[in-house]
């Protein structure tokens, strides 16, 4: 390329979040509203680095529980048994259907702590203003919004386990506190995902370069 | 690229979403998709027959999402005993044994999201289909996109299926309509995913500042000058 590639934010234009109309901000401090669907015009995501880091932090705690407390409580003949998502897991693999172990412990194990180191590297090389690998580092960040949401496959697996599973007073199964804190990790990590702006990893290299 | 940037709004000037590059759009043909050149975004594509389409492919939708909604999941039986459960019936159990939270969470991704992704999306394409659109669509389609990624109906097929598994070990356990009508709304949902051209949408728009779009809707930019309105 000849001359230095030029972004929104360098030519004073910025795009509409929602309808992604190019636009000419009333003022730059105040950029005003999309003239084409009137959303609120932003520079980049308000306090994204910020607010990103509090929702990582938060759903990093709750992990911890999410995956040391009971997710279900079985009760069969009087005797409750609790289960975490880890003896559900051992619980598929034990009965023979390994695939399903395999989707189960990606999905609820491997999938949120991924996302939680993925969105702190991308948090930490933004703030000390990294311009290496940008392609990738955006390709990651991607990745994070696009698999989130397979994290709640658990969350689904023990809400219909305890809906069927109501024989009393031969069986039953109850949600444990586990399931709790497992929904609000998914939540907070799909919301650090949208709170963070991919955009902020180009906006490093390109300052240098003006 | 050029050194300076004309600054009227135009729809084939695009700022790259993830990276901010600016860009100029080449004219894509119907099944075309454009990239960013610097972070591999998609940054436009063109659907063939992008209103009518997935108009179809909505009401589809539509009528899965009833069905998927009023009839039993799955069906329990052991020892002479039976019982069912629908989406709604999942969230109520897990509501009364205590996990009210978690129950709201189960309610809003398995069965008001879908719901308010496919009615908003609904309205919008109706509206779309004469243009100028009305003002309404643009807030409309705003919800459609807020409800995108919080829709996990496909999550939810899964989830049936390995509780279905879990379950086999302990009782006999039958797949029911609702189950059936869960996996066509999953198929059906990244297939009006695929047919939906947004930017199409919101060039037969009406501008908050009272631009009409230009008459020919295809993908013709409005040749205006900007108007700023305040904040």
């Amino acid at each position: 390329m000849t001359s230095a590639p030029l972004t929104g934010a360098q030519s004073g234009l910025l795009s509409c979040e929602t309808c992604g109309l190019l636009a000419q901000p009333a003022d730059a401090a105040e950029p005003g509203h999309c003239p084409r669907c009137g959303a609120a015009l932003e520079w980049r995501r308000p306090h994204s680095i910020q607010t990103t880091w509090a929702l990582v932090a938060a759903a990093a705690i709750c992990y911890i529980p999410a995956n040391l407390l009971p997710v279900l409580g079985t009760t069969s003949l009087g005797a409750t048994e609790y289960d975490t998502i880890m003896g559900g897991v051992v619980f598929l693999y034990t009965s023979g259907s390994w695939p399903l172990a395999l989707i189960v412990l990606v999905a609820s194990v491997m999938v949120p702590l991924g996302k939680l180191v993925a969105l702190g590297y991308l948090l930490i090389t933004v703030q000390s203003g990294s311009i290496r690998s940008n392609r990738e580092r955006t390709r990651l960040y991607r990745m994070v919004e696009l698999i989130g949401r397979w994290s709640m496959l658990d969350v689904f697996v023990d809400t219909f386990t305890v809906a069927l599973v109501q024989l009393q007073p031969l069986m039953s199964v109850q949600p444990g506190a586990g399931v709790l804190f497992f929904a609000a990790v998914v939540v907070l990590t799909m919301i650090a995902a949208s709170t963070f702006d991919p955009r902020l990893i180009w906006d490093a290299g390109s300052e240098e370069e003006s | 690229m050029t050194d300076r940037i004309e600054t009227r709004p135009d729809t084939a000037i695009h700022a790259c979403p993830d990276c901010d590059l600016l860009q100029v759009l080449p004219e894509l043909e119907p099944g075309d998709k454009a990239q960013c050149v610097r972070c591999g975004r998609t940054l436009a594509g063109r659907a063939h027959d992008p209103i009518d389409r997935p108009l179809a492919l909505t009401l589809a939708a539509l009528l899965a999402l009833v069905v998927a909604n009023t009839s039993p999941l799955m069906d329990l039986s052991v020892v002479g005993r039976h019982a069912s459960t629908t989406i709604l019936g999942g969230a109520y159990e897990m509501w009364i044994e205590g996990q009210e939270a978690t129950a709201l969470v189960v309610a809003f991704c398995a069965a008001i999201a879908p719901a308010a992704y496919v009615l908003s999306l609904l309205a919008v394409l109706l509206a779309a289909r004469r243009p100028p659109g009305p003002w309404w669509i643009g807030e409309m389609l705003r919800v459609t996109h807020a409800m995108e990624p919080w829709s996990m109906v496909e999550v939810m097929m899964l989830g049936i299926l390995v509780a279905l598994v879990k379950i086999a070990e302990l009782a006999d356990v039958a797949p029911g309509i609702g189950m059936y009508a869960v996996g066509v709304l999953m198929l059906l949902l990244p297939a009006i995913q695929v047919s939906l051209d947004p930017e199409e949408i919101w060039a037969r728009l009406q501008w908050v500042t009272g631009e009409k779009p230009s008459q020919s809707p295809e993908h013709a930019a409005p040749r205006s000058p900007p108007v700023e309105r305040a904040p």
